[in-house]
Order: structure tokens, then C-alpha cells, then sequence
């Protein structure tokens, strides 16, 4: 067994002292001094190769293969030093850069539409699914319009059903529904079938309080074509129950009046404040009036160019401002036009 | 209306539940809104009516009769009653007024019968305000012992009453259980306009025996053989037939009026009406029987008037200036369109609202004349609304009351003042009837049905439905012919009538029975909706720019809306939409301006934000005098004030907003709305500060306002410091200036040339002429030119400012060379130089 040589003794020596410096550096900087002393040029790994000569001649090409083996080591060392030194350089910024995310966020400027135009917009939209077109009319109303060609003639009882602001105009009032949209309607398309919505703001006169507002937005739909029956109505208006208050919705209809449908009929549905139980809302019954409905009146067909015998229809009109009230528990209609940013900012 | 459950039943057999029946009239059309129980027991399941009442227990709660009223030993105010329950005498102490006159006369000759609660029952105190219940406990009374009670209505829930205890008629049962006896159930039902005939107990009844498909009992309406001839002691003359078909009078001799019986007492008051006397009670009795009001006239009164001679009732129109007082003391000036119902010497009642007081019956009245009429709906409604007065018999007539029931109405009334008052019918009824009522004939087929209600029914199917509500039907041809019942108008001729006998089949077939169907039918043409689509836009557009809608009262008055003109420049004489009678004076116009509804917004909410950004779209009311309606165009009004970037924790101050951030979202809407040809000319407008005002011009077209507040017009508002940017534009004509479609610019792989261009120029001259000039000049290649510097200083000297100017250069195919770029940059130099004297400083 020949004897090692002192170039591999030294090698031994310079890889265990280079390994030991290694596993106590703690950074980058370090790191690179680290390796310009032993892996540099001028570093011994790198001259051993020029002094290979002091060597035995038979032992040169495994001292050789040696330094290379030494040189590997620790570059692969080095390498892995490296990495951990830069991930625990990391970890140290990630956690000096914390911020506090409780902090409030910086909020752009976020615009909204008045909640009444939401609602309104949402029973328009549903409608539109269905095939109605908006159709808007004038706030300000001919007597006409408004009452008589919906078979209210002056004087007539029924008139008490709507308590109405008139201009100083002769015949001019404020129209207290939306319903002179339908012969208003059925005037311009006639003798085409009809599918409209005629939303927008109508007027009573009334005294003012939590649940009584001079100015109100109602809904109202109108269908006239040929073979159009109350089980039309039901059906279309069960539909809209449902896409509006949830396709497990119960809804009721039952016989009303109005001057300007026959027959006539009111739609409930269950109490969605209570889930049909009795609650004040619904003054215990389980259910809410949500709109009045009827088959269009033969006068009212007549008026708008359709005979009766051949062309029947529905129409069916609500409240809007309710359907809020009901349904985010506003518990005074005049919160509506008051305009207060801090209930418009809810919505 | 009160419907009275017990005498309901005199009509018709109830053979269900309490729910059940309400649940009935509900879906009839008949909405119940209050169930009222008297001494019934609550139902287990209401089925959500909402009932409400005392239950009388059958043990504690029963008939007793009083032998014998005995003074108290300590009290005078108290007595002792010997009282039979029915089961033990005993003695019962009580308070009751009612019961002096009986004091200390002895053993009773007709005992009286009374309300009497047991040990332990549970009743209202009758001495606090309210109802609060109670439990009948053992206790001594100035030395007497205590333990039960006789009644009064307070106590058992029946009224309000508590004067006295109740005092039943001599037949009372002792010992029956009370609710046996007077037990009920009061159901208020709404009743729709177009079915007045139901308020009535027969008019319900019918509606009840329709739906249940029971016989409806009449009552009794022969007279007995009277005493003379009643044609020989009044006569009737109609001056108008069209206001007054019918006019039926009776007349009873010998009456006396007293208190009527218990059980009539009590429906009356059940119904919500006050017992007055058994003459009176009878009218106002057979009025809620049968729904025929009834007007008694004292007739020795009238032949006083008629000085002696047979008295006749002459019913006609008002005389101008005629004047009558009614018996609520009222002196009322009559219209020439009221009827009323007079004699020889003058007017005695206003028909069908309200009687006279000269002939009302009054307890010394013996001898009266009974008046059964019919009125047209529409001129008593008239006169009501004229006259301002609510009455039973008002609201009846008001709505029409068929002039079958004028007869049937004295019939019965006549029968049951005999019966209550004593007296003697006269023999025979005074009947002027110049115009019968024609009952239409409806001719009404199974297809119309069909077409209608999306149902099949047969011909015969149709007829007995109706026949229930006591149509006459004949079934030909496999048409039904069905004739109005004599007791409803609602009924018309032809197309309408055969709607509301579809509504009467509707009814009855029920509506919980109509299959709920998709629409069939074609479709109708979908057509563009610009008016829809505009007002969407806007709306969305300036949401999207982070403002605030909201939607204000049209209702205003012109001093509110004309703060937002400066005092001395207050326009005068406004042509206004003005209400006829508003609900306060300062809602007394429409708009006219949008701005001021919404300056009015934001002076109410100026104080609870920072920064506040609000619009409104909506009408304003501009009347024109050459058509009916006013007209009534969409404006756009835009309002902002506050900091222009909100307080937070990380930022304390910001600037205020101004003119150039108004500017900012309408340039943004300007920009969606993709129009082109935009100027903003600095203009004069009294609501804008002179120098911070900007008129639109749109295509050449002025297209709103937009500018700060005049501190003037600030003045006016409770606004805070920061200025306040408003905008009033015309959206309805930047909707019709924008172009219906555009084409996408390309999006070239060639790379700009950027150069600022920096120069010196007068304060006179707007950004917008050099902006106008660069462009002109630039030519195709000039792509965009945008301001990015603007200064002011010594160094400029004084009256010029310093801007600077960013100028893009592109072609679509190419990259453009310094030499092409070169050749734009002397043209725009030196045409600013020749056209507006501006001397560009740098160019690179």
C-alpha cells in the first residue's frame, strides 16, 4: 500500500476546513468571499492541477481526479448554501413587509341607482324575459286617458277609488296610475297584439304618512291579443310571483274590482316576512297583496281599436315602493323621494 | 260591513266552519278583514282570519232572571238582586243604574232577565278604560259577600256600554248558557264598489246560498189587512223621472216609538249603528236587512204643512237659493242638481242623503210616513260630494240600489214597526213608478266563457251557476240567456253585460279553479325602444362615473325653485303645471327645473358626507299653451361639492372639487355617447358664477349648462363651504345627436412619435382655440393632442399663461420619419404664430 501523497493530504485538510467555514455563513456576501477563496482562481483546488508534477508520477491521474472530486463537493456546497441562505433572506422580508389588512381598504367612488330605479328595472326585466316591451307615458294626464276611456265616466262611484290632484287646466290631472298607458298602448299598435309594461310615477291625494305617498311608481302590464284568458293571467302572472319572490312562492288569486278589467281579481302571496305564519306585515293572514289584475274591459278594448268579440287581454298593475318596503323592511314609504344618502348608500 | 253571523242564518243555513265561511267570502270577492267573536269560541285553525273576542264559558256565563231587587244595608248605590240562575237562587250584588227604578217594590211581577257571570269567570273590568280581562273572584263588598255578576256589554265584549247592566226581552231562557243565547260572530267584509247589493245581510246571504248551493229563505213581505187606504191619505209626484224611477210610500197609524227589542238593539249595534227608538231602529234595521235605506216622515207634521188637506210628496231638483236644514242641525246650500224630497209647502229632505229635521220622527210621533225610494247613483253621488256628507243611506244610493227593493224595503219595514212600535199598517202602498227598471238579457255562449276564462263549460253548465245568483236563464241554441235578478244594476247590455256575467261564472266556478296557463298566443313584434334605451344609458353611464341618483318629489313651489337665480335675477311669471288643490302651498306647482330639485337634495344631505356626487333623470313640466298636456322632456341635472378624494386614515386633506371635475364626467358621458362636434363656450347664466360657466353646443345645438354655483345663489342654500358644481343638459338632444353606430379605430403595430410643444399665449386665448388650430394644422397624421402643463408666473408676465402640449403622430402602415414629423410641427408652429400670435417656446 503506497503512501497517500501530501497533495491529497492536503486537499483533505483544505476540503474539511472549507466545509466547516460553509455551514457557519448567514449570507450572500459572505457566501461570495467564501467561494472566491476556494473555488477562485487562485484558490488551492484550482492549483493543484499546476502542481500535479510534485506528485508521483503513477499517482497523478487520481490526484487529479481527486482535486475534482473536492472541487465538485463544493461547489454543490456552495450551491445549496446559497439557496437556504436566500430563502431565509426571503422568509426575513416577507415578514418585515406585513401590513395590517384590518386596515379599511381605499374605496373608488362607487355610483348607484336610486333603489327605486333597481326595483322597478328588476319587475321590468322580468317582463322583458317574457316578452313585454316598456312603454312610457306622461306623468301629467288628459281626464281622458286616465278615467274615461278606462270606463270611468265623471261622477261615476268608482271614481272614489283614486283621489286625484287636478292642474288648474280643465281636464288636466295628475294620473293617479299608470293604466291611461293602455289605451295609450293599444292606440299606437293596434291591431298588432300587445305585451307591455307601462311602469313609472303616479299621484294620489293623500294625507302623508308612513304608508301613504302623494307621488308613487307602479307597474302595470298589458296583454291583448286574440285568445287571451285568465288562465293566461294566472299563469303568466304566477310566473312573475315566482322569478320575483322564489319558484316555491304560493300565491292566491282572488275577485276584485276595477272600472277597467272584467272579470277583475286581486294576487296574493304567502307573507315572505313570516313564511306564512301571521305577522303584523300581513296582519296575521300569511299573505301579502302584491297586485290587482283583470281581463282588459270590452269598453277599454274598444277604446283602443280592438273589438272585443275578437281580441280579449289581461292587464295587471302594482306598487313598486311595497316591494321594497316588504322586502328590506323599510318601514315608512317617504324615505323613498327624501333622498337621505344614508338610506340611498344601502343599496 | 258587519255581518251579523246569527241573523245571517235567518237567510240562509251556514253549515260550515267560521273560517271556512270566510274563506268563502274572500274568494267571492267579499274580503274579510276582521272576525269578531261574541262569547264563540276561537277556532283551532283560522286559517289566517284574524278572529279575535271574549269566549263565554258555557258553565259560568248564563240566563238568569232577577225576582227581586232589594236595597244594599250599607250602599245606596248598590243593590241586592234575588236572582235565579237556573239552577239555585242567590243573591247578587250590583251597581247598575238600570236597576234603581226596582228598588225595595218587592217580589217582581215579570221577572227580569239578565247576563249573569258565575264565580271564576273570565270577563273585561268594566271599571278601567279598554278592555282588560278579569277573573270573578270572592270578596266582600261593604260587608256583603261577592262572587259573581250581573252583566253588562262591556264586561262580556259587546260594546263599549257600561252604564247599565244588560236587560233582556221577558222570553229569555234561565239557565241557558249566554252563547246559546246571544253567542255570535261579527265578520267585517270589504265590499267592492260594483257590488253594493251585498251590503245588506239578504245581499251576503244570497252570495253565501250561491256558493254553498243552498236555498236563500226570504223573509215575510205580505202586509196584514190594514186599517184605510193609504192612496186616499198621500199623493206622489215624480217632476224627474231619470233622477227619481221609483218613490213607494206606507203608512202606519198609531205607532209608539220606544225601545226596541234586546236582539234588535244588539244587531244594530253589532252592525256598528245606535239604537235610537223602535220607530227609527226599524228603518235603519230593514236598511241592513235587505239594503233598501228607508226614510220615516212624521206625517201628522205633513199635514200640518199641507194645512190639513192630504199631503203631496213632490220630489224634484233644488230651486236656486233653496236651503234646507237636515236633521244633524245643519243648514245646507243646495245645488240645482240636488234632489230632494219636498210637499206643497217646501223642501223635507235631501233624497237619498240626508232627512229634514221639521218632519223627523220624534218619540211624540203617532202616525208615519214610510218612504221606500230609488235614486240615480250618479247624481246623489253628486250631491254628496257637493254636500260633503257620509251617510248610510248616501253610500248606498251613491252606488245604486235597484228599485225592486224600494218596495220590498217599506214591505218589511212596515211590518216590523208593527211589531216593535205597535200601531196599524194602512191598507195598501203608495207606489209611483214611472220608469221600471229594464233588467238586462244577456246572451252568453260556452265559447265566450272559454275565451274568456280559458275553462269549458257547457250551456247548462253556465246557466246554473248563474241561476244560483238568481238569474233567470233559458238555455237555446247552446247559448245561455240569462236575465238580470231583480235586486242588482251591475249587470249591462251586450258586450259588457256578457263580461260581467263571465265575472259572475268566474266567480262561482272560482278562481282557485282556473288553470294558470302560458300565454298561446303569437308573440307581438318586438320593436326598438329608444326612449327606454336612452334613459338606461344615462343612468348607467354616470353610475359607472361613481355619482349618486336620486329621484325627488315633482311637487315644489316657484320661490323654492327660483333659488337658483341670484335675488335680482328672479325670473317672474313662470308658466307652471299648478295643482287645483295641492296637499300643502308649497307643493302647490310641478318642476320646472330639475337643477332645483336637486340642489334641494344636496343642501339636505351637504352636511353628512364629504364628498357628495348626485344626479337626477326625470321629467319637468313645462306647460304650452297650444295643447292640452304641458310638455314633459327628460332633463339630466348633475350636482357635486365636497373634497375630491374622501378623508381617510392614510389621507387627511384633499382639494376641493371644481368646474374641471364636473367638466371631467361630462367630458366622460360626451365621450360614450361617441359625439364628436362638442364646444363648451364660456356664456353668462344667473345660477353660475360668470367666470366658471361653460355653455354645451352639441352639433351646433345649445345642449345644457354646466358651471360653480354664483356665490349669490349659495347664498340662498344652507351649503357648506366647498363650491358646488351643477350641470342642467338637455339628454334627450344628446341622445338624438349621437351617432346610431361607430367604427373601431385600428390598432396600428407602427410606433408613435410624441412631441411637447410648450408656448407663451394670452389669457384671452382658450385652450380650446389652440387645441382647434393644432389639429387643423397637424393634419391626418396628428392623432391626439392633449394639454399637460399649464402655468402662470412672473417670468410669463402678467396676463399670458404658459401651456404645454403633448402631440402624438401615427400613421396606420408605416413608421414615421423625423423628416414627415418635421414637416407638421413648422406648419402648427407657425400657424399658431399667424393665426393667434403664440410664440412656441420649445418643440421636441
Amino acid at each position: 500500500m503506497s503512501e497517500k501523497s501530501p497533495l491529497v493530504i492536503e486537499l483533505e485538510t483544505l476540503q474539511q476546513q472549507a466545509q466547516t467555514e460553509l455551514a457557519a455563513l448567514k449570507s450572500e456576501s459572505e457566501l461570495q468571499s467564501w467561494k472566491t477563496r476556494y473555488l477562485g482562481r487562485s484558490a488551492t483546488v484550482m492549483q493543484i492541477f499546476k502542481r500535479l508534477p510534485e506528485a508521483a508520477p503513477e499517482q497523478r491521474a487520481a490526484i487529479g481526479q481527486f482535486a475534482n472530486q473536492v472541487k465538485n463537493t463544493l461547489e454543490a456546497g456552495f450551491n445549496q448554501m446559497m439557496e437556504t441562505v436566500r430563502q431565509a433572506q426571503l422568509q426575513q422580508s416577507l415578514k418585515s413587509e406585513q401590513l395590517d389588512v384590518t386596515l379599511p381598504g381605499r374605496v373608488p367612488a362607487r355610483g348607484r341607482l336610486h333603489i327605486q330605479t333597481q326595483v322597478l328595472r328588476e319587475v321590468c326585466h322580468i317582463f322583458n324575459e317574457m316578452g313585454f316591451q316598456v312603454f312610457r307615458t306622461d306623468e301629467v294626464e288628459s281626464d281622458e286617458y286616465n278615467f274615461e276611456l278606462l270606463n270611468i265616466p265623471a261622477h261615476h262611484p268608482s271614481r272614489d277609488m283614486w283621489d286625484t290632484f287636478y292642474t288648474t287646466k280643465e281636464g288636466v290631472i295628475l294620473r293617479t296610475h299608470t293604466s291611461p298607458g293602455q289605451v295609450r298602448s293599444m292606440r299606437a299598435f293596434n291591431p298588432d297584439p300587445i305585451r307591455v309594461v307601462l311602469p313609472g310615477m303616479c299621484y294620489r291625494y293623500e294625507q302623508m304618512d308612513a304608508s301613504h305617498e302623494i307621488q308613487f311608481n307602479q307597474i302595470e302590464v298589458l296583454v291583448v291579443g286574440k285568445d287571451i284568458t285568465f288562465a293566461n293571467m294566472k299563469g303568466t302572472l304566477v310566473e312573475f310571483a315566482k322569478r320575483m319572490y322564489g319558484k316555491d312562492v304560493r300565491t292566491r288569486i282572488r275577485p276584485g274590482y276595477f272600472p277597467f278589467t272584467e272579470p277583475s281579481a286581486e294576487m296574493d302571496v304567502e307573507c315572505f316576512v313570516c313564511g306564512s305564519k301571521g305577522c303584523p306585515v300581513c296582519k296575521g293572514s300569511g299573505w301579502l297583496e302584491i297586485l290587482g289584475c283583470g281581463m282588459v274591459h270590452p269598453i277599454v278594448l274598444q277604446n283602443g281599436g280592438y273589438d272585443p268579440e275578437i281580441y280579449s287581454g289581461f292587464a295587471a298593475g302594482m306598487g313598486v315602493e311595497r316591494i321594497s318596503m316588504l322586502r328590506y323592511h323599510v318601514d315608512d314609504i317617504r324615505r323613498f323621494w327624501e333622498n337621505d344618502i344614508r338610506f340611498l348608500e344601502q343599496f | 260591513m258587519e255581518l251579523v253571523l246569527s241573523w245571517l242564518k235567518e237567510y240562509v243555513e251556514v253549515d260550515i266552519p267560521l273560517p271556512e265561511l270566510a274563506h268563502a267570502l274572500t274568494m267571492l270577492g267579499l274580503e274579510v278583514e276582521d272576525i269578531r267573536l261574541i262569547g264563540l269560541p276561537k277556532p283551532q285553525d283560522t286559517k289566517g282570519y284574524p278572529f279575535h273576542g271574549l269566549e263565554w264559558d258555557r258553565e259560568k256565563f248564563v240566563v238568569a232572571q232577577i225576582d227581586e231587587v232589594m236595597p244594599h244595608p250599607n250602599a245606596d248605590r248598590l243593590v241586592l238582586c234575588r236572582l235565579n240562575d237556573g239552577r239555585e237562587e242567590l243573591t247578587v250584588l250590583t251597581g247598575a243604574p238600570n236597576l234603581y227604578d226596582y228598588k225595595g217594590i218587592g217580589p217582581l211581577a215579570k221577572p227580569i232577565k239578565v247576563a249573569y257571570a258565575r264565580e271564576g269567570a273570565q270577563l273585561y273590568d268594566g271599571h278601567q278604560p279598554g278592555f282588560v280581562l278579569t277573573t270573578l273572584k270572592r270578596m266582600k263588598i261593604r260587608g256583603v259577600d261577592s262572587f259573581s255578576m250581573v252583566c253588562s256589554e262591556k264586561e262580556l265584549g259587546i260594546s263599549e256600554e257600561h252604564e247599565g247592566v244588560i236587560l233582556f226581552d221577558d222570553d229569555a231562557p234561565t239557565g241557558m248558557p249566554l252563547v246559546d243565547y246571544i253567542g255570535d260572530a261579527v265578520i267585517s267584509v270589504s265590499i267592492l264598489p260594483n257590488m253594493t247589493r251585498c251590503a245588506s245581510m239578504i245581499g251576503l246571504a244570497r252570495e253565501v246560498a250561491a256558493v254553498l248551493d243552498k236555498p236563500l229563505r226570504m223573509p215575510e213581505l205580505t202586509l196584514p189587512a190594514g186599517v184605510g187606504k193609504a192612496s186616499e191619505q198621500v199623493k206622489i209626484e215624480i217632476r224627474n223621472p231619470d233622477l227619481n224611477p221609483r218613490f213607494t210610500a206606507g203608512l202606519i197609524r198609531e205607532v209608539e216609538p220606544r225601545p226596541s227589542p234586546y236582539m234588535i238593539q244588539l244587531r244594530l249595534k253589532l252592525s256598528g249603528m245606535r239604537p235610537i227608538n223602535s220607530v227609527v231602529d226599524a228603518t235603519n234595521y230593514v236598511m241592513l236587512e235587505a239594503g233598501e235605506p228607508l226614510h220615516a216622515f212624521d206625517y201628522d207634521v205633513l199635514v200640518q204643512r199641507a194645512g190639513g188637506k192630504t199631503p203631496t210628496i213632490i220630489t224634484r231638483t233644488a230651486e236656486p237659493g233653496e236651503k234646507l236644514t237636515t236633521l244633524d242641525d245643519v243648514e245646507r246650500n243646495l245645488k240645482d242638481f240636488t234632489v230632494l224630497v219636498a210637499d206643497t209647502a217646501g223642501s223635507l229632505s235631501i233624497a237619498g242623503v240626508m232627512g229634514g229635521q221639521e218632519s223627523e220622527v220624534r218619540p211624540e210621533t203617532r202616525n208615519v210616513l214610510l218612504e221606500g225610494a230609488s235614486w240615480n247613483f250618479i247624481n246623489i253621488r253628486k250631491s254628496l260630494q257637493y254636500l260633503r256628507i257620509n251617510s248610510e243611506a248616501g253610500y248606498r244610493f251613491s252606488r245604486g240600489v235597484h228599485p225592486a227593493l224600494a218596495e220590498i224595503g217599506v214591505r218589511l219595514c212596515l211590518l216590523r214597526m208593527a211589531a216593535w212600535s205597535g200601531g196599524q199598517i194602512v191598507d195598501g202602498l203608495v207606489d209611483a213608478y214611472p220608469q221600471p227598471y229594464q233588467d238586462p238579457l244577456v246572451a252568453v255562449s260556452p265559447a265566450d266563457v272559454t275565451r274568456q276564462l280559458g275553462v269549458q263549460l257547457t250551456a247548462e253548465q253556465i246557466a246554473a251557476y248563474l241561476r244560483r245568483l238568481q238569474f233567470e236563464c233559458e238555455v237555446k241554441d247552446g247559448q245561455v240567456f240569462a236575465k238580470s235578478p231583480a235586486h242588482r244594476m251591475d249587470i249591462g247590455e251586450g258586450v259588457i253585460g256578457k263580461a260581467d256575467v263571465i265575472e259572475e261564472v268566474a266567480r262561482l266556478y272560482g278562481y282557485d279553479n282556473i288553470p294558470a296557463l302560458i300565454i298561446a298566443s303569437e308573440l307581438p313584434p318586438q320593436r326598438p325602444n329608444p326612449v327606454e334605451e336612452r334613459l338606461q344609458f344615462f343612468q348607467d353611464t354616470l353610475v359607472s362615473l361613481g355619482l349618486q341618483e336620486v329621484i325627488n318629489y315633482r311637487f315644489t313651489n316657484p320661490d323654492q325653485e327660483n333659488r337658483i337665480y341670484p335675488p335680482e335675477a328672479k325670473p317672474e311669471n313662470q308658466n307652471y303645471v299648478e295643482l287645483q288643490n295641492p296637499i300643502a302651498v308649497e307643493k302647490r306647482i310641478l318642476r320646472r327645473s330639475l337643477l332645483a330639485s336637486l340642489l334641494d337634495t344636496m343642501e339636505r344631505n351637504v352636511r353628512l358626507r364629504d364628498r357628495l356626487t348626485l344626479f337626477e333623470i326625470g321629467p319637468v313640466f313645462l306647460p304650452d299653451d297650444s295643447r292640452q298636456l304641458p310638455d314633459q322632456p327628460y332633463r339630466l341635472a348633475i350636482a357635486m361639492s365636497g373634497l375630491r378624494h374622501p378623508r381617510a386614515w392614510d389621507r387627511k386633506s384633499s382639494e376641493k372639487l371644481d368646474f374641471y371635475d364636473l367638466k371631467g364626467v361630462v367630458d366622460a358621458l360626451l365621450s360614450a355617447l361617441h359625439l364628436e362636434d362638442v364646444k363648451f363656450e364660456p356664456d353668462a347664466h344667473p345660477t353660475f358664477h360668470p367666470g366658471k360657466c361653460a355653455r354645451l353646443i352639441v352639433s351646433g345645438e345649445p345642449a345644457g349648462w354646466l358651471g360653480e354655483l354664483h356665490p349669490q345663489v349659495m347664498e340662498q342654500y344652507d351649503f357648506s363651504d366647498s363650491p358646488v358644481l351643477a350641470a342642467d343638459l338637455d339628454m334627450e338632444l344628446l341622445y338624438q345627436l349621437s351617432p346610431k353606430s361607430f367604427h373601431a379605430a385600428q390598432i396600428t403595430a407602427f410606433p408613435p412619435v410624441i412631441e411637447d410643444l410648450a408656448m407663451i399665449a394670452p389669457e384671452a386665448v382658450a385652450s380650446a382655440e389652440i387645441v382647434n388650430l393644432i389639429r387643423k394644422a397637424g393634419g391626418f397624421l396628428l392623432k391626439n393632442v392633449e394639454l399637460f402643463d399649464i402655468f402662470r408666473g412672473e417670468q410669463i408676465g402678467a396676463g399670458n399663461k404658459s401651456l404645454a402640449y403633448r402631440l402624438t403622430y401615427q400613421a396606420p402602415n408605416r413608421t414615421l420619419t423625423d423628416k414627415e414629423v418635421g414637416k407638421q410641427r413648422e406648419r402648427i408652429i407657425s400657424q399658431l404664430e399667424k393665426e393667434l400670435g403664440i410664440k412656441v417656446r420649445t418643440a421636441a
